[in-house]
C-alpha cells in the first residue's frame, strides 16, 4: 500500500478520479460510451478529443522544461499554425481537395519548425534565458498570426480539413489518435534510447555534462524545435475543431495549461528528471477539469475560482513535504497505533469533496 | 571571452528588436499608414480625421462591423481614417484614445470593450475638445456630456425578439432551453440574457443549464458538449452570438442529432455564416444585430463637427430571420 501511496502517479491519477467520481456522481451516465454514427460517443470519447491539443503542447513542455528551459510561446504558435492552414485552405480554389488541404499542412508545419527552431538558436546558441528567449515570440508572434490573416477570423469550408479535428478513425476521434500516437512515438524514442538520461543530464548539471561528452548545446535546441513542431500540430487540431482561425483566441493561456499539465504530472520546473505519464495523467485531469465546470452547473463567475482550488488541493498533495506535514499531523491525532493506510485517508476524501 | 559576450549581446538585441519591430508592425496592420507621422489635420481643409478604436477581431461580427467602417470612412467620403486594434484590451484602448488626443484628431470613435473606467481618458479628450462617438457597447459614464452620441443595437430588445419568438412557437409544450452566454460581465450578454428571460417568462418555456462560451466558437462546442453529456432532453439552444452556435452545431452533429430539427437553435447577429447555417436549416431563428455602423457613424461625425445637435442615442435597426427568410434575404446580404 504504502509503495501504491509513493508512486509517483499515485497523486495526478488519484485526482483524475476524483473527478471523474464527482462527474458521475452528478451524473450516473457520465462514463457510458455508447455507439452513434459508427462511432463512439460519449462524455469520455470527447474528453480524449479535447486532451489532445494540450497532450501535444504538453509533451514538448516537458521536454523543454527536463532542459531547465521553458517555452512560452506556444500559444502564440498554436495561433500561427492555424492561420497559415486556414488562410492557405481559404485562398485555394480548391479547399476540398487533400493535395490543398496536406500542402496546407505541411506549410503550417514547417513554419512552426521554424519557430521552434528560432527559439532554440536564442535559448542555445546565444545564451538568453529560456523565459525571455521563448517571450519575444509570445508576443511577436500573435502579430504575425494577424498579419497573416489580416486581423479577421478565417473561416473554412474543408471536408479533409475536418476530419483532423471531428473526424473519427476506427471509432475514435483522430484529433486523439494523432495525440496519443505522437506521445508513444516520443515516449518510446526517449525511453528506450539514452535521449532521455541525456536530456536529464543537461537538465541537471549543463556545464558537467558537456564536459563529460553530452552535447548539451544540440540537446537543447532540438527539444525547442520539437516543442515548436508539437504546438503547430495542436495548432492545426484546434483550428480543424471549429474550422476558424482565430488569431487573437487560438490557444489564449495552453501555454499555462501545458506548464500546470507537467507540474500535475510530477515534472519539477528546475529540469532533470522528467515524467512524459504523469504529463499524460496531468493534461487528462485538466481536460476532465474544464468538462467537470459544465456537468456540475458551476456559475460561469467562479469557475476560475473553482479550477483554481482543485489544482491547489492537487499541487499540495503532490508535493513530499506537506504530504509528510500531513502524515505526521495525523499521526499524533490518532488514537490507535499509526498505520499508513488511514494516515492518507483525510486527504484523498478531500478531493474527492470536490 | 569579453568579446564573446559582447557579440552575443549584440546579436541578441539584434534578434529581439526585429522580432519586435515584426510583431509592431503586424499590429498596426490595420492602421492608416501615415498615423504618426502626419501633421494635425483641421477641419478646414474639408477632411474629417477621425481616430477610431476597435475592441478587437473576436468574432465574424466584429469583422463585419470594422470593414464597414473602414469601407465607409474613406477619402472619397471626406474622411481620414485612422484605425487600430485593441485585440480586447481596455488599455490598449486608452492607450489609442490618448494617442488620437495628442495627434489632435478631429473626432473619436470607439466601441468600449468593457463598461467602466473611461472617465479619465474621456475627460482629457473633452479637455483638447475633441468630441467622441461610441459605436456598438456604452459606457457606463456619470457625466453624460462626455460623449456625443452612442450609435448601436439595443441588447435587451434582441434578446426579447428571440424569446418572443420561442414562447409564441413553443408554448404549451414544456421546452427545455440551454443557454450559451457572451464573455461574463459584458453589455451584450447580460442585456440579452435579461431580454430573453423576461420574454419567456409566463410561458412554460424553461431554462435548464445556462454557462457561458465567451462568444467564441471552440467554447460554444465545447460548453455544448458538456450540455449534452449532462442533459438528455434539451429541445433548443440559445446562443447570444452566431459563433457560438455554430460550435454548438458542431457539438450536436458529433452527438448523432440534427441540428434544427432534434435541437432547435436561436442565436443573435446574422453574420454570413450564420445566416448560412439558418439557410441550411442547421439554424432555426437569429435575431439580427446589425454590424453595419459605419454609414450612421459617418452621418453623426459631419454632424458634430457641422457644430449641429445630434441624439444621444440612436439605435441601430434589427432584423429577425427564420429559414424562409434566410434564403431570401442571403444572396443580397452584405456580410
Amino acid at each position: 500500500m504504502n509503495n501504491v501511496l509513493r508512486h509517483h502517479l499515485f497523486w495526478p491519477v488519484a485526482a483524475l478520479v476524483a473527478l471523474l467520481v464527482a462527474n458521475t456522481v452528478a451524473r450516473p451516465s457520465f462514463l457510458s460510451i455508447t455507439i452513434r454514427d459508427g462511432h463512439l460517443f460519449g462524455a469520455p470519447v470527447d474528453i480524449l478529443r479535447a486532451t489532445a491539443p494540450l497532450l501535444l503542447v504538453a509533451l514538448g513542455m516537458t521536454l523543454v522544461i527536463a532542459t531547465r528551459g521553458i517555452d512560452l510561446s506556444v500559444g502564440a504558435v498554436v495561433a500561427v499554425s492555424g492561420a497559415v492552414a486556414l488562410s492557405h485552405i481559404a485562398s485555394s480554389p480548391n479547399p476540398e481537395s487533400p493535395v490543398t488541404v496536406l500542402t496546407a499542412i505541411a506549410m503550417a508545419l514547417a513554419l512552426c519548425l521554424v519557430l521552434g527552431v528560432w527559439n532554440g538558436f536564442l535559448v542555445s546558441v546565444l545564451g538568453i534565458q529560456p523565459i525571455i528567449a521563448t517571450l519575444i515570440l509570445m508576443t511577436a508572434g500573435r502579430g504575425v498570426a494577424m498579419l497573416i490573416t489580416g486581423g479577421m477570423i478565417t473561416t473554412i469550408n474543408s471536408a479533409p480539413f475536418k476530419v483532423l479535428g471531428s473526424g473519427f478513425w476506427l471509432g475514435l476521434p483522430v484529433a486523439a489518435v494523432i495525440a496519443f500516437g505522437v506521445f508513444a512515438v516520443v515516449a518510446f524514442v526517449v525511453r528506450r534510447t539514452a535521449l532521455g538520461m541525456l536530456l536529464e543530464a543537461t537538465g541537471i548539471n549543463p556545464a558537467a555534462s558537456r564536459l563529460s561528452g553530452v552535447r548539451s548545446k544540440t540537446l537543447t535546441w532540438t527539444v525547442y524545435t520539437a516543442s515548436g513542431l508539437f504546438a503547430g500540430l495542436a495548432g492545426l487540431l484546434i483550428s480543424a475543431d471549429t474550422m476558424a482561425a482565430d488569431a487573437n483566441n487560438a490557444g489564449v493561456f495552453i501555454e499555462l495549461d501545458a506548464i500546470l499539465a507537467v507540474v500535475i504530472g510530477g515534472t519539477a520546473l528546475s529540469g532533470g528528471k522528467f515524467n512524459l505519464s504523469g504529463t499524460l495523467v496531468g493534461a487528462l485531469v485538466i481536460a476532465t477539469l474544464e468538462r467537470t465546470v459544465t456537468v456540475l452547473g458551476i456559475s460561469p463567475l467562479v469557475t476560475p475560482l473553482f479550477m483554481a482550488l482543485v489544482v491547489i488541493v492537487v499541487t499540495l498533495l503532490q508535493s513530499p513535504r506537506m504530504r509528510e506535514r500531513l502524515t505526521a499531523a495525523t499521526r499524533r491525532q490518532a488514537v490507535t497505533p499509526p498505520e499508513p493506510q488511514p494516515a492518507a485517508r483525510p486527504d484523498s476524501t478531500e478531493v474527492k469533496a470536490r | 571571452m569579453a568579446r564573446t559576450t559582447l557579440t552575443r549581446t549584440v546579436l541578441a538585441a539584434v534578434a529581439a528588436t526585429s522580432l519586435f519591430a515584426l510583431g509592431a508592425c503586424s499590429s498596426d496592420a490595420g492602421n492608416e499608414p501615415a498615423a504618426g507621422g502626419e501633421p494635425a489635420a483641421g477641419a478646414d481643409d474639408g477632411v474629417i480625421t477621425l481616430g477610431f478604436s476597435q475592441v478587437g477581431a473576436e468574432s465574424g461580427w466584429r469583422a463585419a462591423n470594422t470593414k464597414s467602417i473602414q469601407d465607409t470612412l474613406t477619402a472619397e467620403n471626406g474622411f481620414d481614417l485612422k484605425f487600430s486594434d485593441a485585440q480586447q484590451k481596455q488599455e490598449n484602448q486608452i492607450q489609442a484614445i490618448r494617442s488620437y488626443i495628442t495627434q489632435g484628431v478631429d473626432v473619436i470613435a470607439f466601441s468600449p470593450v468593457v463598461e467602466t473606467g473611461w472617465d479619465a481618458v474621456l475627460q482629457e479628450a473633452k479637455a483638447a475638445g475633441i468630441p467622441v462617438i461610441l459605436t456598438d457597447r456604452a459606457v457606463d459614464a456619470e457625466d453624460e456630456t462626455l460623449y456625443e452620441s452612442f450609435i448601436g443595437s439595443d441588447f435587451v430588445k434582441e434578446g426579447e425578439t428571440a424569446g418572443q419568438w420561442v414562447a409564441e412557437n413553443f408554448d404549451g409544450e414544456g421546452l427545455k432551453v440551454v443557454e450559451l452566454q457572451g464573455t461574463t460581465g459584458s453589455a451584450p450578454a447580460i442585456d440579452r440574457k435579461e431580454g430573453f428571460e423576461s420574454a419567456i417568462e409566463g410561458s412554460d418555456v424553461e431554462i435548464i443549464d445556462s454557462q457561458t462560451g465567451n462568444f467564441t466558437r471552440a467554447e460554444g462546442k465545447t460548453v455544448m458538449e458538456g450540455f449534452l453529456n449532462k442533459h438528455d432532453d434539451i429541445d433548443l439552444v440559445f446562443a447570444h452570438n452566431d459563433d457560438m452556435g455554430l460550435g454548438a452545431i458542431e457539438a450536436i452533429e458529433a452527438a448523432g442529432l440534427v441540428p434544427g430539427k432534434d435541437i432547435q437553435i436561436v442565436t443573435i447577429d446574422a453574420v454570413k455564416d450564420g445566416m448560412q447555417a439558418l439557410a441550411d436549416g442547421k439554424i432555426n431563428y437569429i435575431v439580427e444585430c446589425n454590424p453595419l455602423l459605419g454609414p450612421d457613424l459617418a452621418e453623426i461625425a459631419k454632424a458634430v463637427i457641422a457644430g449641429e445637435e445630434v441624439e444621444k442615442r440612436i439605435v441601430v435597426k434589427d432584423e429577425a430571420f427564420d429559414q424562409a427568410a434566410a434564403k431570401e434575404a442571403l444572396p443580397t446580404r452584405e456580410y
